[in-house]
């Protein structure tokens, strides 16, 4: 049995399966036809752009002069542009660090009450998410209307002076971080809410059985089975807060002297509106580091969630 | 109504075989049981059978037609898996009738084949309901009656009880026999129970690294194991193996285990074994053929005297474990004759049941 | 003896349980308190939104209480709706929304199901692909693709630009990738035994996913559905760049260039539009709000 079982390994594999093959072959081509439009849509419409983005900010402003580096030289050289790059890191690090703390503790406090109503607390504590960023930010340009602020009302009925919510520099940075911040901690409390359900709650009893107080429960099992989705969450929101528009677009437009502008509202600001497409190109590709560093980073939790499931 | 028939299969992943050429008739009507460790190819097999996985070489015969090109749908085959499979969304009635509506069966004949496969299965109330709302043994039923509307030439089961908990188990085994001996379909059945397989099967096919190790019907198997795994795995407990060699005295043979007891072999045998005089062997016994002493002895069962190190009372019969030469050995008493830990006891060795094996070949002599 | 020891343990229980039900119960009024303080916080915006387009414009202007309505009217919205223009906004974010829906579902759905279940050559670089794609924002690629559709102009005569449907083409690069990204994990959670099932009964594969694949995974198309109409209702920056005319704009963009003119703002009617168009989403939210949510988390916990 041992021989035959040797001689029939020996027989070359599938000379004479040719419709199961066939058949496997045609399941293929059916793979391909059903993703040849996401493929189509990805290399047309992502792929093709983000290249092509790399040589529009190598020519001229009038597009007919390829000039290697000069767009870059020129950004180099003013200071508006060192501008936007700090402010691009304050804007996304500072809001991206208090939407995770507010996400967590609110997230905390969902999980903490009884379950009943916590659909309740958690469908009005996403509100701020659910709404379209570029209309709630109105809402907000309103609050924060110089002559009208209903915000300046209430601190003038405790006496304070009026803030000049968006006329000041650091008042408007401070103003379209706290928006930022207010659109996006929902989003935090949501994944963290996901993230407490699924530790499990023995975890918790055998803690309180080791004397693990309140804190020491949530550095040492909380935290740590949190982790990963930290993490991910983290880097995700990095992505789209350095990336912003909307905000800052609606609430100061860049200014007051261009002291709020980040990489995506100058870009519009150079490519569309100053009809200077390669130096705006220019501007948005430096928003490519922190993508592709980010993008490891979640690309490596994401395949290690992966694995462990 | 159909003969399966599998001639030189094999089934390489990538690189490392699963199934290493397996030769196979299996009857019209019969009831088949594929049974081994896991990772033995028989699951592989199976899927083989029904076309979800293609051989790498050898062929597949059902009904006397060479299927190994044949897509599954049309091998005229019903599979039962191991986690049922049924169609969440759909309902009982919508889960069986799945294949024959994809068929375009005429809608009565679809629902008097529904129908009739309910009765037999008992489920007839069920067919408005969901998957989620039936219990274990009620999906289990599902699954099966999901095979029986088609009417298929072969039956598939994989592993379809492992699932149910030990009562249920035994039921729905009752539950297939009486099945299969209604509608009399080719049946081939994996499982790794070998009580599933010994109940259930006209004929096990031992399955042991990619290889058949014997096939037989499950008295066969029992009675004459043709391997060591094939002993070891069929019976529970396992059977007893001490290592011996085989002594010669004038016309008689013996077995002599290097604690000094002497067995000798039935008279019966002697020819058998003659040409392994002076060679080392594995003597295999069942527990079950290792009792106190009941009533007058024939002649070929012995007395032998132990130190028990383990008593485990069942209930109706008494394990006793003890050590010869290393190897730990089990017997079958009666819980009155049992005696305690440590205690001296006399047990009968039934030498008409031995078995000797080559160590080597692990081959049964 | 007995009696004794059922004695103390009668003393000692109730007070331990005493001091756990203590510190439960200060956990609980804490969290209620900042829940209610982050509420505040929170639906502040939408409320203060609503309050103002209650408010005649003399209302508004007038040094009142901000925060409170008192002659409550309903103007701001009866002027919106009888409006033409509000209503050209409202029509073409409704037509592009839905086709962008439609288009994403059809593009995603079946790529999806080849990507989780019949793999083939490069199936999982694509599924990694798909996921970095999904990571590209959108203000990287409006500069290049302005220029790209202005380019096209030139080549087939076809004026892109400043037309409400160049969204429609422009809104699948948000809504594809995600969408494919979580059915491929709603499709992989699907066990494998259900396709081979489906298989043996007789089904092909495109009757395998619309016959199984879809039904099963249907609250993960849901999720996909309101994922894609959420998004392609918000965007703002693609309206902003790629549509100038007031006949062609989509909502958020119609609201923030018409209704705001130069400095004569007109604000319990932008506030009145901004809650209309906001009401779609919240709407859908209200009522599938497992489903946005489960969408939301199986972005990055799956997968």
């Amino acid at each position: 049995m041992a021989e035959l079982a040797a001689e029939a390994v020996r027989v070359p594999a599938g000379v004479r399966h040719t419709s199961l093959q066939k058949f496997m072959r045609r399941r293929s081509t059916i793979a391909f036809a059903m993703t040849l439009p996401l493929i189509v849509l990805i290399v047309a419409l992502v792929i093709y752009p983000a290249f092509y983005s790399m040589y529009l900010a190598t020519l001229n402003k009038s597009m007919q002069r390829f000039v290697g580096l000069g767009n870059f030289e020129f950004l180099f050289r003013r200071a508006t542009f060192w501008m936007v790059v700090k402010q691009s890191c304050i804007f996304a690090i500072s809001a991206v660090f208090f939407k995770a703390l507010i996400g967590f503790f609110v997230a905390h406090f969902v999980h903490t009450i009884p379950t009943k109503g916590q659909r309740k607390w958690r469908g009005m504590l996403m509100v701020p998410w659910v709404i379209p960023t570029a209309i709630s930010t109105i809402g907000w340009f309103w609050l924060f209307d110089p002559s009208y602020s209903a915000f300046n009302w209430l601190l003038g009925k405790f006496g304070v002076d009026p803030v000049p919510w968006l006329g000041h520099p650091l008042w408007a940075r401070f103003s379209v971080i706290l928006v930022n911040v207010w659109y996006g901690a929902p989003f935090f409390m949501i994944m963290y809410l996901a993230a407490l359900k699924s530790v499990p709650e023995q975890l918790y009893e055998a803690a309180a059985i080791d004397g693990a107080n309140w804190f020491q429960r949530l550095w040492y099992i909380t935290l740590p089975m949190m982790r990963n989705i930290i993490a991910i969450t983290v880097l995700f929101s990095l992505i789209v807060t350095f990336a912003n528009f909307d905000i800052v677009r609606i609430l100061t437009a860049g200014g007051p002297v261009d002291q709020t502008h980040v990489f995506a509202t100058w870009a519009f600001l150079l490519g569309i509106q100053g009809n200077d497409i390669p130096l705006g190109a220019a501007v948005s590709l430096f928003m490519l580091p922190i993508l592709g560093v980010s993008a490891i980073f979640i690309l490596r939790g994401v395949r290690r969630r992966t694995i462990e499931a | 109504m159909a003969e399966v028939a599998l001639r030189r299969v094999v089934k390489m992943f990538e690189k490392t075989p699963a199934v290493r050429g397996i030769d196979l008739e299996i009857a019209d009507k019969e009831f088949i049981v594929l049974v081994g460790p896991s990772g033995c190819g028989k699951s592989t097999t199976l899927r083989m059978i029904a076309g979800l996985e293609e051989t790498t070489a050898g062929e597949i015969w059902i009904g006397g037609d060479l299927v190994n090109d044949v897509p599954p749908k049309d091998r005229d085959i019903a599979m039962v898996f191991q986690n049922y499979a049924l169609y969440p969304h759909m309902t009982v009635f919508e889960n069986m009738s799945f294949g024959l509506r994809l068929k375009r069966f005429p809608k009565s004949e679809i629902k008097a084949r529904v129908e009739a496969a309910a009765r037999i299965l008992d489920i007839t109330d069920l067919l408005d309901r969901r998957p989620k709302q039936l219990s274990g043994g009620q999906r289990q039923r599902v699954a099966m009656g999901r095979a029986i509307v088609r009417n298929p030439k072969v039956f598939l089961f994989d592993e379809p009880l492992s699932n149910l908990d030990a009562k249920l188990r035994v039921q729905m085994r009752t539950e297939i026999k009486k099945v299969h001996q209604k509608v009399m379909t080719t049946t081939v059945y994996v499982t790794h129970d070998q009580v599933e397989a010994m109940t259930l099967a006209d004929r096990v096919v031992v399955m042991n690294q990619g290889r058949i190790d014997q096939i037989g019907t499950p008295h066969e198997l029992y009675h004459a194991p043709k391997t060591k795994f094939v002993a070891g795995f069929i019976g529970s407990p396992a059977m007893n193996f001490v290592p011996a060699t085989l002594e010669a005295n004038a016309a008689a043979l013996s077995v002599r285990l290097p604690n000094g007891i002497a067995f000798r072999v039935p008279e019966d045998r002697t020819e058998r074994y003659r040409p392994f005089v002076g060679r080392p062997v594995l003597f295999g016994l069942r527990p079950e053929h290792i009792t106190e002493p009941r009533g007058m002895l024939h002649p070929d069962q012995q007395v032998f005297d132990v130190a028990l190190d383990v008593v485990e009372p069942m209930g109706m019969e008494t394990m006793v474990y003890f050590v010869m030469d290393g190897a730990e050995v089990c017997g079958r008493v009666d819980p009155s004759s049992a005696r305690e830990v440590g205690e001296k006891m006399r047990l009968v060795a039934d030498l008409r049941h031995m078995h000797l094996i080559d160590p080597e070949t692990e081959e049964v002599l | 003896m007995t009696a004794v020891t059922a004695g103390e343990l009668g003393g000692l229980k109730p007070a331990r349980r005493g001091s756990i039900q203590k510190s439960r119960r200060q956990a609980l009024f804490w969290s209620y308190v900042f829940l209610v303080i982050f509420a505040i916080f929170f639906l502040t915006p939408p409320i203060y939104m609503l309050v103002t387009s209650l408010k005649s414009s003399g209302e508004i202007s007038a040094v009142t209480n901000p925060w409170w309505v008192y002659q409550p009217t309903l103007e701001n919205y009866v002027e919106l709706l009888t409006q033409n223009q509000f209503l050209v906004f409202f029509r073409n974010s409704v037509v592009v929304s839905v086709t962008v829906v439609a288009i994403t579902m059809l593009i995603s759905v079946p790529a999806a199901f080849a990507l989780s279940r019949m793999k083939f050559w490069g199936s999982a670089t694509l599924a990694t692909g798909v996921f970095l794609t999904y990571l590209i924002p959108e203000t990287l690629l409006f500069i290049p693709l302005f220029k790209i559709f202005a380019f096209l102009r030139d080549v087939t005569g076809i004026e892109f630009i400043n037309h409400w449907w160049i969204l429609i083409i422009l809104y699948p690069t948000l809504s594809v990738p995600f969408c494919t990204w979580i059915m491929i994990g709603y499709f992989a959670s699907i066990p494998k035994e259900l396709d081979e099932a489906a298989l043996i009964d007789g089904a092909g594969y495109i009757q395998m996913l619309t016959k199984i694949f879809i039904p099963v995974a249907l609250p993960g198309i849901i999720a996909a559905t309101i994922f894609a109409f959420t998004v392609s209702w918000a965007n703002f920056l693609y309206p902003l760049a790629f549509t100038t005319s007031a006949d062609q704009l989509v909502l958020p963009v119609g609201i923030v260039t018409t209704l705001i003119k130069g400095d004569v703002y007109n604000w319990g009617q932008i506030m009145a539009g901004s809650l209309l168009c906001a009401a779609p989403p919240l709407i859908v939210y209200a009522f599938l709000m497992d489903y946005y949510i489960a969408g939301l988390t199986a972005g990055a916990t799956k997968g």
